[in-house]
């Protein structure tokens, strides 16, 4: 993984002394709440219900076993012992004192992490497929390429106050896996005789107006990547609506002028990216993907492991569920839920918990750790004859729950419980489902789902998305639920569609439990995942059933 | 020095005059046509009326308005020794095309921001540095303080008259935050060139 160099060390120490300043100057009533704030937030520093939060960066996604024990630690000296993992492949903490926070800064920076760009009207953390660099469906690796994003968008002089939040998000797979057209700016790597372009999305995005993001510019050649990211920034930071936060972002943009015309005036501004001093050239793509070249694999032949544990279900349930292909012979990637039913919310983790992640990570695969937007983790390279092990010692620390890609693989906001943006709270929703599958025959015959829950339209739960939405929204005053059904992320990316009044809290169980009554009754065989059913039999089956009563 | 402008990283007496219509009585309008309802002012934001109530100081050299100095060129021609010009952040950029000189002419081109968290500024820069080729100073003016110097320095600004009440030899500081930058700009190579 990419290694800091001392310019790295420097900007990332310096952005804490500049930080550290801020707080002061704030402290000093030298600068006001209005002008601090968006000074915190670029520190991903939130005021929240309870306490300030603080949200760590992890670039795309990708850990040391020493920065998740660094993260540990923070969470036992500066936090509640836990840390909640986000849909944007970050860390979250929730109870950080204020004045605390440059020495926790101070710490990250030791550990070669930070907290910059987390949060506010800026180019936030760049995402891609966890799976990068071992998944068999790979065109190109994208980490390097994302790495070159994170410095380049790191501090970008121009893009520091856009009119709202910015993301990007780049995959390399066949099957994408890094949601590219509900980003703002969304990168398909591609490969023609071993050159690299690039198929560039703009204007997608979940929040309160879900739009899928449309195709701007194909093939474009790498060496372009950054020049032609900065006149679409550019052009929606001069155009973008700034007088009304809930239309600031680029869709808004793109959505009214039409995409044709929003590439006229990027492309105008562009130029064939002549003169820019962001042409990347080889030697820096080499320079940087030297960091992301493979560990060294033992050369071993694959195991039949259904064969071997034959009488042990529950381990063959976990490999089915929570491990998948990788591109070398005998190694699999494991993914370890953070849905499980000893967890407080989905995605979060106790200290003691990520120092058990890391010491597997080190005897097991190559000392790194990723998160995904799924709010789980992956340990990419294990061999095969090591995952009864690796199973076991996850198991022994309740976290060895079968469940990822099943419908108690919730994604989840942290909601009303924390934040204070949202209209209802997200984590008892998740409970409550979580509770229905006591029965796991149940569970694993319904399949592969999503089933995601945002506590506002602001979307964090990415619910416009999941085969399953579920949607906090305020009436009167009360708490109350919409359900969406057909949403769906990936390649053929589709926005769910609602299915009619909303529920309550106590209500919301038994729907789910009845759209899942229709799907095994209507399914044309066990093979038929749910969205396949739905997209064939539609909507209509499921309202019925839902609101005959 | 009694002073809020900085200059080439250092506190300078600022002689200019900065010209700033009062615009309390104008409604100001969201949306209009084509791009600019995007704006957050559609229409002429001033208007030509109030433009047209702006008293010329006197003084021997002003920043002005642009569309101020468009109309009434002659009137300060005439009257100043020097003259520079400035826009507000929602100005655009085509407002320089009905410049009949060059604007090199200019010796300081302003760009005005109302609010800090107002980041088309930075863009601003770029486009005049880079589409419009200007050479001059370029001010920074308005909502300005410590925190945006250092990306308003790399966006091809070269000077920054800090807003009233803040500490001026504190926001010079601003200017040194970072000992490096990773991506390039108009006047600066990317970070990847010395690695």
């Amino acid at each position: 993984m990419y290694k800091y160099d001392h310019y790295d060390s420097k900007i990332v120490n310096q952005r804490v002394d500049q930080y550290e300043d801020q707080l002061n100057r704030y402290f000093n009533k030298e600068l006001t709440d209005e002008e601090f704030r968006p000074l915190r937030l670029q520190n991903g520093l939130y005021i929240q219900r309870h306490a300030p939060m603080l949200r760590v960066a992890i670039p795309y996604g990708l850990l040391s076993s020493n920065q998740l024990r660094t993260l540990a630690d923070i969470a036992d000296e500066f936090d509640r012992g836990y840390g909640h993992f986000s849909t944007r492949q970050n860390i979250q903490y929730n109870w950080p004192k204020l004045e605390d926070t440059p020495k926790i800064l101070r710490k990250l920076a030791d550990a070669e992490m930070h907290a910059i760009q987390t949060s506010g009207n800026c180019i936030r953390n760049i995402t891609t497929d966890p799976y990068a660099g071992v998944t068999p469906d790979e065109i190109v690796d994208t980490r390097y390429i994302a790495e070159i994003l994170r410095q380049w968008s790191t501090f970008h002089p121009e893009f520091a106050l856009l009119p709202r939040k910015f993301k990007i998000s780049i995959s390399g797979s066949r099957h994408d896996r890094a949601l590219v057209k509900t980003h703002d700016i969304g990168l398909e790597l591609v490969k023609e005789q071993d050159n690299l372009f690039v198929n560039v999305f703009v204007g997608g995005g979940l929040g309160r107006t879900p739009v899928i993001g449309q195709l701007l510019k194909e093939k474009l050649p790498i060496e372009h990547l950054l020049s032609y990211c900065e006149s679409i920034i550019r052009v929606y930071n001069l155009y973008g609506r700034r007088d009304n936060m809930y239309k600031a972002r680029i869709k808004i943009l793109v959505k009214a002028l039409g995409v044709e015309s929003f590439k006229k005036h990027v492309e105008n501004d562009w130029n064939d990216g002549e003169n820019s001093s962001n042409h990347l050239n080889d030697k820096e793509i080499n320079r940087v993907k030297q960091f992301f070249t493979s560990p060294n694999y033992e050369t071993v032949e694959s195991i039949d492991l259904e064969d071997q544990f034959r009488e042990d279900h529950n381990f063959l349930h976990w490999i089915k569920r929570n491990t998948r292909e990788h591109i070398k012979n005998g190694y699999r990637s494991v993914t370890i839920s953070l849905k499980g039913k000893k967890q407080t919310a989905p995605g979060d983790i106790q200290s003691s918990e990520m120092r058990v992640v890391a010491d597997l990570a080190d005897q097991y695969s190559f000392g790194e750790i990723r998160s995904t937007h799924e709010q789980n983790l992956v340990l990419a390279d294990v061999e095969e004859k090591d995952l009864y092990d690796v199973y076991s010692v996850l198991c022994e620390n309740n976290l060895g729950e079968a469940n990822i890609g099943l419908i108690t693989d919730i994604i989840c906001c942290p909601g009303g419980d924390f934040c204070s943006l949202a209209n209802a709270k997200s984590i008892p929703i998740a409970k409550s489902i979580d509770n229905l599958f006591d029965n796991y025959d149940f569970l694993f015959d319904i399949g592969t789902i999503s089933l995601n829950i945002s506590g506002c339209m602001n979307a964090c739960g990415h619910h416009h998305v999941g085969n399953i939405g579920i949607l906090g929204v305020d009436k009167d005053g009360s708490e109350w639920y919409q359900i969406t059904l057909g949403g769906q992320q990936g390649v053929n990316a589709s926005l769910g569609k609602v299915i009619g009044p909303s529920f309550s809290a106590d209500e919301v169980p038994t729907v789910i439990k009845e759209i899942l009554n229709v799907y095994v009754a209507q399914r044309d065989s066990e093979e038929e995942l749910f969205i396949d059913c739905y997209n064939r039999i539609g909507l209509d089956p499921f309202k019925e059933a839902i609101y005959k009563n | 020095m009694d002073t809020q402008l900085i200059k080439n990283k250092e506190l300078v007496l600022n002689d200019w005059f900065w010209v700033v219509p009062d615009t309390s009585n104008e409604e100001v309008k969201k949306q209009a046509g084509k791009l600019v309802q995007f704006k957050l002012t559609g229409e002429d934001f001033p208007s030509d009326a109030t433009l047209n109530t702006v008293i010329l100081p006197e003084v021997e050299k002003v920043i002005v308005p642009l569309r101020l100095y468009l109309l009434k060129t002659d009137e300060i021609k005439k009257k100043y020794k020097e003259y520079g010009i400035w826009i507000y952040s929602h100005d655009e950029l085509d407002l320089f095309n009905h410049l009949k000189e060059d604007i090199n002419n200019f010796p300081v081109v302003g760009v005005y921001v109302e609010k800090f968290a107002d980041g088309r500024i930075y863009s601003l820069g770029n486009l005049i540095r880079r589409k419009l080729s200007y050479k001059n100073d370029l001010r920074a003016l308005g909502d300005v303080f410590k925190d945006q110097l250092f990306y308003l320095a790399r966006s091809g600004f070269d000077s920054f008259l800090i807003k009233e009440g803040y500490d001026a030899k504190k926001a010079l500081l601003g200017l040194e935050d970072f000992s490096y930058s990773y991506q390039g700009t108009l006047n600066q190579s990317p970070l990847w060139s010395e690695r």
